[in-house]
């Protein structure tokens, strides 16, 4: 009798491959005053700026990449190289087999490029006639392009909003119907840039809402850049942090707050008083009262620490939180400025 | 190929459709232009009228022959303002914003986008005011006319339209590089304003010039010659020739510089 053993092969395939992308400008350079525009006039100085510089890296499909950075670090940059926007002066850009410069049509029905900053909407009239034009030039049928509209329609909760004059919208609703106008061919690869800059916070979670359904309905891989840390730490597994052209981090988040503190603060409460120099030894005490002390406690430890200080001590309360971390990748943003 | 030529016919029908919807709004604009057109006619006619009020010969052509080449130059009037001026004017401010990063991500020619989005209804009176200013033209001075000419004409018409619109397509994707143009808008409308009359009656340097460096001629004065039948066949293939090269480098134009696209940055 044989044994037939069966192994199942999750195929991990790559989506998106970077490899030594650059790209550089060349801009003028001119000095202040009427003195500086004639002497630009006569004898114009360029300089070049190297907005990417060497850039590594891969995604693999269905992946949330968030892609984070100080202004002008080089997201936007690369995003829309990654779009084919933007050609590359050097170096190898694969999204979905595609080069995307090339700007292939199988390609650009694949993609969407999101910018909180801009909006392809068109102002005086309501979002359901960007989204007739965008199905036409999609090639998708009226009754395809209705049953879409109410799908992500019902995803998005808008209704409505979508015969309104786009002017007459809130930020949120805009917003929510420029995801619509973008994501109607259902692409598989997302690129999103700020998408949730000036929203409420109401509005942040419902758009952070609908990537993660979008992601598991469709599949979709996402790369996102974003200042909000929250963005970041509610959507993306992984985060590529880049400065000054080049990536200075690629892993997850939590190694990442990891490696920037590797301690946690513990905030306790006693029934009782007790005094400061009883702590020693559990870590550095920062904050102390007698009836209550804060102390940093390395992250390797954390569980014994605490076990060691509810025996030792009549606790009424305990927190352990992380530094936010806004604050850290701030200073990691310094750390790297100074490198 | 036949889905692609069905998406851009239905794309085109849902372009004008909503930039109608939004031209509407306007309506008070139909009145102005229509008072626009009026005092350009008359100011146009009464220079015309001075010049053959001696009795003299305009470069050859008598009254009833130019109202012909004021004609053609109205109906090009015309088409200028319902789809080369919405059009063509928006791509600088396209440039300078960015919003051209959404047009070149759809999966549709963007020169096509570009040319053909917005349509404007405010060109009709121009237009008829050229239908008029030919046929009565034609009527005073050939009576009747073959079918062939009138085809002819028709295809005279065609090509000036695509020179024109080439011209200015080129001018307008210079903006690629030189984010602030000047208003290219204003200067091609200056040259055209030069076809209103007959070419010949230029002086011939000008003649010159705006035949061979800037082609006035093929745009108003070959067309009328045509319907008129006063017009060579080395000349009329000239006009298509030069639409066609024009047309195609103007394309090819566009996807060069796309390469030197920056994108407006965020």
């Amino acid at each position: 009798m044989s044994i037939v053993l069966f192994v199942g092969i999750v195929e991990v395939m790559t989506l998106i491959s970077v490899r030594n992308l650059t790209k550089s400008y060349r801009i003028a350079k001119k000095s202040p005053g009427l003195v500086g525009t004639i002497k630009h006039l006569v004898a114009r100085k360029t300089i070049v700026i190297e907005a990417v510089k060497s850039l590594d890296f891969q995604i693999e499909q269905g992946e949330i990449v968030g892609f984070i950075g100080p202004n002008g670090a080089g997201k936007t940059t690369t995003l829309k190289m990654l779009c084919g926007l933007i050609h590359p002066t050097g170096g190898d850009v694969l999204v979905g087999g595609f080069e995307p410069r090339l700007r292939d049509t199988e390609f650009l029905h694949k993609i969407a490029l999101i910018m909180g900053q801009k909006q392809q909407l068109i102002w005086d009239l309501p979002p359901i006639d960007t989204l007739k034009v965008n199905a036409a030039v999609y090639g998708l049928s009226n009754s395809e392009a209705n049953r879409r509209i109410k799908e992500l329609g019902d995803m998005l909760q808008l209704e409505e909003e979508l015969t309104r004059p786009v002017r007459k919208l809130s930020l949120g609703e805009r917003m929510k119907a420029e995801l619509l106008a973008s994501l109607l061919h259902r692409p598989s690869i997302l690129f999103l840039d700020e998408p949730t800059l000036g929203l409420d916070l109401n509005a942040q979670i419902r758009v952070r809402e609908f990537l993660i359904n979008y992601n598991k309905i469709y599949g979709a891989t996402i790369l996102l850049s974003s200042h909000y840390m929250s963005d970041i730490t509610s959507l993306c597994s992984r985060v590529l942090v880049i400065d000054k052209g080049t990536i200075y981090y690629d892993g997850s988040l939590e190694d990442l707050t990891r490696r920037l503190s590797p301690y946690r603060g513990v905030k306790i409460k006693f029934s009782k008083p007790y005094l400061k120099n009883e702590f020693t030894g559990f870590g550095q005490v920062i904050e102390y009262s007698e009836y209550f002390a804060q102390i940093l406690i390395k992250r390797s430890e954390l569980t014994s620490k605490l076990y060691q200080l509810l025996k030792s001590f009549s606790v009424i309360d305990l927190e352990v939180s992380d530094p936010p971390i806004e604050e850290l990748i701030g200073e990691f943003y310094q750390e790297i400025k100074t490198s | 190929m036949i889905k692609s030529i069905s998406i851009i016919f239905r794309t085109l029908r849902i372009f004008w459709a909503t930039s109608l919807a939004g031209e509407v709004e306007y309506r008070l604009n139909l009145f102005v232009e229509c008072f626009s057109v009026i005092g350009n006619l008359s100011g146009s006619l009464f220079v015309l009228y001075m010049f053959y009020s001696n009795g003299k010969y305009l470069g050859g052509w008598n009254w009833n022959s130019s109202l012909v080449v004021l004609g053609f130059y109205y109906l090009l009037e015309g088409f200028t303002i319902i789809l080369l001026q919405p059009n063509l004017t928006r791509i600088v401010r396209h440039i300078q914003q960015g919003s051209l990063d959404f047009i070149l991500l759809k999966p549709i020619d963007s020169q096509f986008w570009l040319s053909s989005r917005m349509i404007s209804p405010w060109g009709i009176p121009s237009l008829l005011a050229g239908l008029i200013l030919i046929a009565r033209g034609i009527y005073m001075s050939v009576h009747t006319m073959s079918i062939s000419s009138i085809l002819a004409a028709l295809t005279m018409l065609i090509s000036s339209l695509a020179i024109l619109y080439s011209l200015w397509f080129l001018i307008a994707t210079t903006s690629i590089w030189f984010v602030k143009i000047w208003n290219a808008n204003e200067v091609l409308r200056s040259v055209l304003v030069a076809g209103r009359y007959p070419i010949s009656a230029y002086p011939e340097v000008v003649r010159a010039i705006f035949t061979f460096i800037l082609p006035v001629a093929f745009l108003t004065t070959i067309p009328a010659e045509t319907l008129l039948g006063k017009s060579y066949i080395s000349w009329m293939s000239s006009s298509i020739m030069i639409a066609l090269i024009l047309f195609l480098t103007s394309r090819a134009f566009w996807k060069y510089a796309l390469r030197f696209y920056t994108s407006a940055s965020s």
